[in-house]
């Protein structure tokens, strides 16, 4: 089968990237949104918490969709790191000597760094699961599992941790400003019709999803959530 | 004008190359960098050297053969601007100027600045055709082209095959090129007939010609001497993802 075959090429690899990125993308609007409800206090944030493993009530029962969305998530993450590794490789062998000079001539800095900013992300994702979802007492001392506002406050009452989060979403920032774009290009949606909504959604994401993800941990620092 | 220049030297492919630095002196400000270039080898040969190697045909912009590397930017700071296109006065007098080949695995150094490229002539071989019925010539303009699909058409085939938009391309991708060759056939309704194979050919055959994917970045379209731009990339991915899943391309498989 032809089709089948498309994960070898580096067209389909890019395809598998901008699909899962897209499914990503999905997921950090959603949980920048709901991390929001923080602000709503710690009954609604805790309920929402709460709210989502009985997600697709009554149709889906207890962690039912939950699970389905979690293993979705997963198998997207593996298959776009796999190919971003793969099509790394590609490009390393298919330059062995590199220039003495070299000039970038149009190229912007989220588009030329985002193989780093993905390693950057992929790490935090990790710290932030077993700060905030495993309860790894090692990065999170106060963890009780059920209650995460608390867990959410005093995991960022700490500087470093704010710190590490907000460089994490700046990286997530820059990543979204080229990937959105990006991923219209390589699925072949783009145009010079479709160019400048493209970008455009590609600011607005890129804006709108670091701010309100910093916005919580900012809050915490300044004392406004406790 | 006088420059001195750093320019990369390779007696051929499976020897090593270094950089060797020389000086121009008395270079004119409406000399084009080639004629520059002259400038440096009639001087060498003077004085029993071995000339630079570098590739060069019509000299007025439409052939391709020209492409260097001029201060880390494929065809120099000029853009829109071939190699032999490029004029001195572009330069400041006394600048240090850096000239290396095109690098990818898949252009490998000939001789100093000369590379071999191919593996493009390749990937059109692969589907950069239409099939034509011969004999009587058919009457002109009997098949109707709207002129928009027209202007595309003749966008993308302004595409020389210089090769800028891999050496520019921080992972040596061959796409803009490939793009253009596909676009310029796939718009027009002489182009149909093999549309989708055309698209899965042309780029399973970049593919084996080890040039690196496409990551969107751009430096391809603004370096290129034509101004190929990178809808024709998105244009490709999309006869190329629809191509593949109509099973397109398999009678070489
Ligand atoms: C929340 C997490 C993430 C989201 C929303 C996301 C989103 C995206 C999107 C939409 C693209 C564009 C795909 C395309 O053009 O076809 C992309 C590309 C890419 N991503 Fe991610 N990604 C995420 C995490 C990661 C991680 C963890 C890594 C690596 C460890 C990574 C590495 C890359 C690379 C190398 C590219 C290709 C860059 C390019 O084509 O210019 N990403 N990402
Ligand atoms: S697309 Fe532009 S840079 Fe690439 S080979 Fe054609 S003319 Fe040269
Ligand atoms: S020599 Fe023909 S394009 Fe430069």
């Amino acid at each position: 089968m032809q089709a089948a075959a498309l994960y070898r090429t580096s067209i389909g690899k890019k395809a598998i990237m901008a699909v899962s990125g897209v499914i990503w993308i999905g997921y950090v609007v959603m949980h920048m949104y709901g991390n929001l409800k923080a602000f709503l206090g710690e009954a609604a944030f805790n309920h929402y918490a709460e709210g989502l493993r009985e997600m697709g009530a009554p149709i889906f029962g207890h962690l039912h969709l939950l699970t389905v969305a979690r293993i979705l998530f997963v198998v997207s993450i593996v298959l776009h790191v796999w190919a971003a590794l793969s099509l790394t490789q590609q490009a390393r062998q298919a330059r062995p000597q590199n220039y003495a000079t070299r000039r970038v001539v149009q190229a912007n800095y989220a588009s030329v760094t985002m193989r780093y900013g993905g390693v950057v992300i992929l790490l935090f994702l990790l710290l932030h699961l077993m700060q905030l979802t495993w309860g790894v007492s090692a990065v999170h001392g106060e963890f009780i599992p059920g209650e995460p506002y608390h867990n959410l406050v005093t995991n960022f009452q700490s500087l470093p941790v704010t710190l590490v989060y907000l460089v994490a979403v700046v990286a997530l920032g820059l990543h979204l400003f080229h990937g959105t774009w990006s991923m219209f290009q390589t699925l072949g949606f783009n145009n010079e019709r479709m160019d400048r909504l493209i970008r455009g959604l590609a600011w607005a994401l890129a804006i709108l999803v670091p701010v309100g993800f910093a916005s919580v941990p900012i809050a915490v620092q300044l004392g406004i959530l406790s | 004008m006088k420059f001195k220049l750093r320019i990369w030297r390779q007696p051929n492919t499976l020897i090593k190359g270094r950089f060797e630095e020389y000086e121009v002196d008395d270079v004119g400000p409406d000399e084009s960098f080639l004629e520059m270039l002259d400038m440096l080898n009639e001087q060498l040969i003077a004085n029993g050297g071995e000339p630079v190697a570098f590739d060069h045909d019509c000299r007025e912009g439409i052939c391709g053969m020209c492409g260097i590397m001029i201060n880390g930017v494929a065809h120099g700071p000029k853009a829109a601007t071939t190699a032999c296109q490029l004029h001195m006065r572009h330069f400041k007098d006394g600048d240090v100027i850096v000239v290396e080949p095109w690098r990818a695995k898949a252009f490998p150094v000939i001789k100093d600045l000369v590379v071999e490229r191919a593996a493009l002539d390749r990937i059109i071989q692969a589907g950069g055709y239409i099939s034509a019925s011969t004999g009587s010539a058919p009457d002109a303009n009997s098949i109707p082209v709207p002129k928009p699909v027209a202007d595309t058409a003749m966008d993308a085939a302004a595409c020389i095959g210089c090769g800028a938009c891999v050496a520019a391309c921080p992972n040596s991708s061959a796409m803009l090129f490939t793009a253009a060759k596909v676009g310029h056939l796939n718009v027009l309704p002489q182009g149909q007939a093999e549309r989708f194979d055309r698209a899965v050919l042309m780029v399973d055959e970049m593919e084996a010609e080890g040039f690196g994917g496409c990551t969107n970045i751009g430096e391809c379209a603004a370096v290129c001497p034509k101004e190929i731009g990178l809808d024709f990339i998105a244009m490709l991915n999309r006869e190329y993802l629809r191509g593949k899943l109509k099973g397109a391309g398999s009678r070489n498989a």
